[in-house]
């Protein structure tokens, strides 16, 4: 069942466009920040439901894209960006530091449930790369030494 | 920004730390006069010559002229409605950042360019299709919007002039796919965003069938410049004949990275060398994407070509989003075209055959050649699929984006492709 | 007419085309994956590149995908053009970089539409030395095999199954090279047109589990065109045997009928034919308490011969789900007057009553190809996905035509698949449904309403009467009821090719009144407008045409003693009549002979039951629901099964017939006494029709088994099976140009061994078959006929408090012979009764509780559905489920209180 304050978020979405439809990804990203940051099988009902779609149509349009999560993640995604800007400017040093500090790969989960880290392609910050995003906040510029200090904020 | 002692309509408001302008301070800096000047003394069909005249070329990449473009839109009272107006803010082609200037440093220019766009093709209905990643951008975008609400910019009856306009900021769930105009409206109605063919073109059946027009963010923040100051004006910024000014970025190994506005038809040697600093210290320039990962490698002895649509198209280029990336000689343009092919095989909707499985096949053979396990046929697979997934033969234009750099890079970096295969491994390893 | 150019070669097209179809109704070979005949072109696969031209001076061109070009005038393309043929090439070698090598065991092989065109391309040799990408395969229910990895991404399969037909759980899911086609979740697929899957894609993704039962190689199939004898539609079919086994059904090819579709009870109710219950051997007893000992078929014969000579009086039983062959020879064996149509009266009273509207009046019987052409529908009553599926899917079709005309007008033909339904989004044309409870076609619809059976009654002859004030009206209608009607009149007013689609399911002669008065309404001033009546069963209008007393007037003639001695003919009467009734009557009755092919409660109480044929095993024609004759023909080779009834009954004749025993003798006897079945021999052709002095093979030139077959046993090859009946040979050998339309056992062309080979036989793609589309229209309106409009009945007095019956139909379960089908039968429902929700506490009732009811004066017993969708004061019966056949919908019903568990 969607929760008042999920309804209200997705109304308001609905309010801007012309078929239910067309609310569905905005929908899907609402559920999916009120819910441990993916999209469980029971949050798609719940919107499929909503928005008059089958399980199955929504499933469609949720796996096309990147920024829906299908699958459990942690509490903070690390969106690195892998796009060629970064990768010239040493992408794959704060990668592997990544790895050294967290243990994980790409895709993977640590192990307390805290960082999940996703390659990305090119956000957009290229003069100032490399950079990744955790959650909202965005960091550039990014040294191994500066993300062992960016890591620090998230204890 | 630099003052550069040039005009440059499009980031003269932008501060240094890009915090944008309330809407008070815009209107102070001349703000919305456009928009004034529009609605009461020009009719739609006027502000469509204009631009046209003005020969302002879309900025996301294609460089079609936007008033022809905007000719297209069936206008007068019979046409169906609601009419659609959205804002290209996807950005997402790699090694691109000119729109999140525009739009964090200024938002209201984009409103105001969309308004006097909107109200040129009749749209009554208006979007922001910005990328995910903005966070900062779509913040003040919205701010803005509800400020421009407020003033009676935006909503019913605008100005007293009976034109009405909702502004809405939709943000994307992710996909390069979502910048490629068709792809983005499948996406704006909650579908997969997968390019629809053309024709029947997006100014005839575009968003819910409606008549559409998608503009990228850097052309609609020309459109009030052009009708606060005539299209004379504009072209007369350029210094060829695209008219004019152009933001230029450069990221990669350089000392100042960033993005300027500079007159259309400025040199890569101007841009590189002037504004971005020249190349770091212990790194050679040895050739640069002119617009975004899309675009075929210009090499040193291009660096005199103006950079406008015309020009660079003349040597087997495209001035794309005008954003240039620069490989530097520590950085394996085997390599670097692998991580390339990788972002267009994982980008691809997977719509199109040639496209979904010609380019994994493509990035596989880059990274064989990458670890050493190259064949020397792989170099003719290359090609063949450079041939093959060109323009036309694709359903939409990812692909043959995806292959310029490819079939560029083994005409310039041939050697080194070589080199990978004889020796069994990357000489920059 | 437009002119177009292919490879320098001038050629005059069709108006509205594109290339790809123009170039295969020339007869080009152009590969192409993503585009169908049906469902048109979205131009993904980029199979069908061709260099285009601008003009005659163009010497360099473009690639184009011909299946997005409009054939216009002074359109250029080059199909042989070196460019576009190394370009084809890519396109195969890219869709093979993931497809398995798995050709050896795939179900697809022989028949894979990817097979064929990688051969059409040239393309050979694999370069690609990497990992293919694998996927997981789903279950997807009792029908159809999923093996992702074959997938090439035609998308094809959601194009078909939730575009077209409507399926909302059929999906592409993921992106770029991981795009994955299945379900949500694993499960059955839900949509009953599921099975078209299987050949609409082109390779091996979706495949028939039935047949993967008893995988056989496509090519050592023996075949023949039949028809499918699931429902009234009849449509088109082509079932497969091997060692003398029906494997599998396919779609055969009829524009006028199924087109390229068919359902899934028709796909997969095959099974009955192999069914434990099949009866084998004749069966015989001496008392009906004893039971039943195996005979000699000629014992068998014997003994009912003696039987009918013995007989004080003889009725024989046709039936509704017999061919017209067998119906005539029992009228032959026992006489016209002992002759009964095998239907109830109740039951023969309304198909009499659709045949008449549809001779007598002005409003055309439609076909399904009618009903897809139509501008409005309206829908009186019928679950047609339940009781004519196929009728669902052609009103889904119906919905796109006004839309594509809009789209028309903007320039965009109404073959650009995608491009229409962007700019329709969702838009459908006016549909109208009311019917006692939710259909699956209420979605789709413009407006719904539940009704009760007299109020849509009342609803039909309410917009007839505001079509025109001749035809009587009736007052009293509800507000919501209005304005229903008022919707509906005010879009049919506005068709062009408006179709009223009813039937008898809900058992109401005035309900087939008020759609026949719609019509007429609507045919006014030279306007057409079609009828289409849904019916019970395959041959329920041939039956009709025969004109004999129904079996209610045969056991009134039992219960005065006037017959003692019954030949039923295919039918379980248990099925028509209440079990009481039947019960009486086959009680009283000192002999009773039944021919049968499978065990029915009726064969159970027979004295001699002679095994027949079933309907792939034997020759015949059967009446459509549009009044259109079809020919079926045997599938197995003689001798693997009993033989047709009519030849079983005419052996039972035996000395007394002095005409021969082939179909063309007892077809020419049919047809002489019945002059309305028109020129046999535009049905079909007879059995001596050649062509180049030879048959026409069951069985295409690459059959390998003939030879094989018994090569254990004997090296020497068995000699085919003569066909008397009919000009197919049991064998390989024959013509092999393409046959009449009504004579094509299997689509096959040169480089073309998929169903897609269909193109080959027709005159145009997607259009009718070379030399006309099989089946004999029987029926003609007459347009000119003076309009006689029925007259209403008067509102029944609903004050009393009976509940009445809501029959309920299942796509599986609600018909006899299907049900018997192994797969199929794991999709029907369990018996339920269904209350309404409204009515739950007055009847004390909750989901779940057992129920007892009594219908008629007979109990049964089910667990109770609560539904918000039935009419208060009904109660919904599943029609065919367990217990519930026989049953009279206008019977009263009451339910036994207190029965709860
Ligand atoms: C794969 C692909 C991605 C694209 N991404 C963008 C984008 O992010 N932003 C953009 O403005 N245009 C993008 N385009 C170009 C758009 O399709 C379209 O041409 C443009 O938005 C039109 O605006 P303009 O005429 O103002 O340039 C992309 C094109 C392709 C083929
Ligand atoms: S599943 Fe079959 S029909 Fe569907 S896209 Fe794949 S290959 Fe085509
Ligand atoms: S999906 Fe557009 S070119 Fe492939």
């Amino acid at each position: 069942m969607l929760s008042q304050e999920e309804k209200a978020e997705i109304d308001k979405e609905l309010s801007h466009v012309p078929t239910k439809q067309a609310a569905c990804l905005g929908a899907l990203k609402i559920v999916q920040a009120h819910r441990d940051g993916w999209v469980t099988d029971e949050g798609l009902l719940d919107v499929a439901e909503y928005l008059d779609m089958s399980p199955d149509e929504l499933d469609s349009v949720a796996t096309f894209y990147n920024l829906i999560f299908r699958r459990p993640v942690g509490r903070h995604k690390i969106f690195i960006c892998d796009s060629v800007s970064c990768w010239i400017t040493g992408y794959k040093e704060i990668l592997e530091h990544l790895h050294k500090q967290l243990g994980i790969r790409p895709g993977e989960t640590t192990p307390d449930n805290k960082f999940t880290l996703l390659p990305i392609p090119c956000l957009g910050i290229c003069d100032h790369a490399p950079a990744f995003i955790i959650d909202e906040t965005t960091y550039v510029d990014l040294t191994p030494d500066k993300v062992e200090d960016i890591l620090k904020e998230y204890d | 920004m630099t003052d550069t002692g040039m005009e440059t309509p499009l980031t003269k408001n932008i501060r240094d730390d890009r915090t944008p302008m309330t809407i008070d301070e815009y209107e102070r800096a001349g703000g919305y006069q456009a928009v004034r000047k529009a609605l009461s003394d020009m009719s739609p069909k006027d502000v469509q010559s204009l631009v046209k005249e003005a020969n302002l070329k879309g900025r996301g990449g294609a460089g079609f002229n936007t008033g022809m473009k905007w000719g297209f839109v069936p206008m007068g009272d019979d046409a169906p409605q609601p009419k659609y107006l959205v804002a290209n803010a996807d950005e997402m082609e790699p090694g691109t950042f000119k729109d999140r200037l525009l739009m964090e440093g200024d938002p209201h220019s984009l409103i105001e360019g969309m308004i006097c766009a909107a109200y040129a093709i009749g749209a009554s209905v208006s979007y922001i299709f910005i990328r995910w990643a903005y966070h900062l951008s779509a913040g003040r975008l919205r701010k803005a919007i509800a400020e421009a609400y407020e003033k009676g910019y935006l909503g019913k009856n605008i100005l007293g002039s009976g034109f009405n306009l909702d502004m809405y900021v939709h943000v994307s769930a992710g996909r390069y796919m979502c910048g490629e105009e068709t792809g983005l409206l499948n996406a704006m109605e909650g579908k997969r965003a997968t390019p629809r063919a053309k024709p029947p073109f997006p100014q005839a059946s575009g968003l819910w069938g409606k008549p559409t027009i998608v503009q990228n963010v850097e052309t609609l923040c020309n459109v009030q410049h052009i009708i606060n100051n005539g299209a004379d004006w504009f072209r007369g910024l350029s210094k060829t004949d695209d008219g004019g000014t152009k933001i230029y970025g450069v990221s990669g190994r350089v000392n100042r990275p960033g993005a300027w506005e500079l007159p259309m038809g400025t040199t890569a040697r101007e841009i590189i060398e002037e504004h971005a600093g020249g190349m770091k210290d212990g790194y050679r320039f040895r050739g640069m994407l002119p617009g975004g990962a899309s675009t075929d490698f210009m090499i040193d002895e291009h660096l005199d070509v103006p950079m406008d649509y015309g020009e660079i198209m003349k040597i087997g280029s495209r001035l794309g989003t005008g954003t240039i990336i620069i490989l530097d000689d520590r950085t394996c343009p085997v390599g670097m075209l692998e991580n390339l092919e990788h972002f267009f095989a994982q980008e691809s909707c997977g719509w199109c055959t040639p496209c979904r499985d010609g380019l994994p096949w493509t990035e596989k053979l880059l990274h064989a050649i990458e670890e050493g396990e190259g064949e020397p046929a792989d170099l003719d697979r290359l090609e063949a699929h450079c041939t093959w997934l060109g323009p036309g033969n694709t359903f939409c234009a990812l692909a043959p984006g995806a292959v310029e750099p490819l079939q560029s890079g083994l005409k310039y970096f041939r050697d080194d492709f070589e080199r990978h295969i004889k020796d069994k491994k990357c000489p920059w390893r | 007419m437009p002119y177009v150019y292919i490879d320098g070669k001038k050629f005059e097209v069709a108006d509205g085309q594109n290339m790809l179809q123009v170039a295969l109704s020339l007869g080009f070979d152009l590969p192409y994956f993503c585009w169908h005949p049906a469902f048109g072109s979205v131009g993904a696969c980029r199979q069908c590149a061709v260099m285009q031209y601008k003009d005659e001076n163009d010497e360099k061109g473009k690639l184009a995908m011909a299946c997005m070009v409009p054939a216009t005038e002074g359109t250029r393309i080059s199909i042989k053009a070196r460019q576009a043929e190394e370009f084809r090439k890519s396109v195969i070698e890219w869709l093979m970089v993931n497809h398995p090598h798995d050709c050896p065991v795939c179900d697809e092989g022989g028949e894979c539409h990817l097979q064929d065109m990688t051969v059409m391309t040239g393309h050979t040799y694999r370069e690609f030395r990497f990992k293919k990408r694998t996927h997981r395969n789903q279950d997807l229910g009792p029908f159809i095999n999923h093996e992702m990895n074959r997938c090439i991404a035609c998308y094809r399969c959601v194009r078909f199954y939730h575009d077209f037909a409507g399926g909302d759980d059929l999906q592409a899911f993921a992106a770029h090279d991981h795009v994955y086609f299945g379900r949500y979740e694993d499960g059955p697929l839900e949509s009953e047109f599921s099975g078209n899957l299987v050949e609409v894609c082109p390779t091996g993704v979706f495949t028939d589990k039935t047949l993967k039962q008893h995988y056989a190689r496509k090519w050592d199939l023996q075949t023949a065109p039949s028809v499918c004898h699931q429902c009234s539609l009849g449509c088109n079919i082509i079932p497969g045997s091997r060692y003398d086994k029906v494997v599998r059904v396919l779609n055969r090819y009829n524009r006028e009928v199924n087109g390229y579709f068919m359902c899934d009870r028709g796909r997969f109710g095959y099974e009955f034919v192999n069914s434990p219950d099949r009866i084998t051997n004749a069966l015989s007893r001496t008392d009906r308490s004893s039971d039943f000992e195996q005979v000699d078929d000629n014992a068998a014969l014997d003994a009912a011969r003696k039987s009918l000579g013995e007989a004080k009086g003889i009725a024989g039983i046709g039936s509704p789900r017999a061919s017209l062959e067998a119906n005539f020879a029992l009228r032959e064996l026992v006489g016209q007057d002992n002759f009964y149509s095998g239907d109830s009266e109740r039951q023969k009273t309304l198909t009499d009553e659709v045949l008449t509207v549809l001779r007598n009046g002005p409003a055309r019987s439609a076909s399904l190809h009618d009903v897809e052409q139509a501008d409005v529908v309206l829908i009186l009553g019928e679950d047609l996905t339940n009781t004519a599926p196929m009728l669902d899917l052609a009103v889904r079709q119906a919905g796109m035509t006004k839309p594509a005309h809009n789209a028309k007008k903007i320039g965009v033909d109404h073959w650009h698949d995608a491009a229409v339904r962007e700019l329709m989004q969702g838009e459908r044309g006016p549909c109208f449904v009311a019917t006692p409870t939710r259909t699956k076609l209420d979605k789709f619809s413009t407006r719904a309403l539940r009704a009760s059976a007299e109020d849509i009654t009342r609803i039909g002859f309410a917009i007839a009467a505001t079509l025109d004030d001749k035809a009587p009206a009736v007052a009293g209608l509800s507000d919501e009821t209005l304005a229903f009607v008022e919707a509906a009149a005010e879009a049919l007013r506005e068709a062009d090719r408006p179709v009223v689609i009813s039937g008898t399911s809900l058992g109401s002669r005035h309900l087939i009144h008020a759609a026949a008065n719609t019509a007429f309404a609507l045919c006014k001033e030279g306007n057409a407008a079609e009828l289409a009546f849904v019916l019970p069963e395959t041959n329920s209008l041939g039956v009709s045409f025969l004109d004999a007393p129904s079996v209610d007037e045969a056991f009134e003639k039992i219960t005065r003693g006037d017959i003692d001695t019954l030949v039923i003919l295919e039918n379980d009467l248990y099925r028509r009549i209440d079990r009481a009734t039947v019960d009486s009557a086959l009680n009283r009755c000192k002999r009773i002979i039944a021919l049968d092919h499978i065990m029915t409660d009726t064969t159970g109480q027979a004295d001699v039951v002679i095994p027949v044929a079933a309907f792939t095993e034997g020759d015949g024609t059967l009446v459509n629901n549009e009044g259109r004759a079809q020919r079926f023909y045997q599938v197995l080779s003689p001798g693997k099964a009993p033989e047709e009834s009519w030849r079983r009954l005419l052996a039972l004749a035996g000395a007394n017939r002095r005409n021969g025993t082939t179909l063309d003798d007892i077809c020419s006897q049919l047809f002489d006494t019945f002059p309305a079945f028109g020129d046999r021999l535009r049905i079909a052709p007879g059995a001596r029709f050649r062509l180049v002095h030879q048959r026409i093979p069951r069985a295409s030139h690459r059959y390998s088994g003939r030879t094989a077959m018994t090569a254990h046993i004997n090296v020497h090859e068995p000699q085919p099976k003569t066909d008397p009946d009919s000009p197919l040979a049991f064998s390989m050998e024959g013509y092999h140009g393409k046959p009449p339309s009504s004579l094509i056992p299997f689509f096959w062309a040169p480089g073309w061994n998929s169903v897609q080979a269909t193109a080959k036989y027709q005159a145009e793609v997607g259009g009718p078959l070379r030399g006309g589309d099989p089946g004999l229209r029987l029926i003609e309106p007459r347009p000119d006929a003076a309009r006689s409009y029925f007259q209403p009945e008067p509102k029944t007095d609903s004050s009393g408090n009976k509940p009445s019956i809501v029959p309920m139909y299942h796509i599986y379960g609600s018909e006899e012979l299907s049900s018997r089908a192994a797969a199929l039968a794991t999709r029907m429902p369990e018996p339920y009764i269904a209350i309404p929700s409204a009515d739950r506490e007055s009847h004390e009732v909750s989901e779940g509780d057992m129920l007892s009811l009594t219908i008629g004066n007979r109990e049964f017993q089910a667990k109770a559905v609560v539904r918000d969708d039935l009419p208060t004061g009904t109660i919904g019966i599943p029609i065919g489920l367990g217990p519930f056949v026989g049953i009279d919908p206008n019977a009263s019903v009451e339910i036994a209180r207190g029965v709860t568990s």
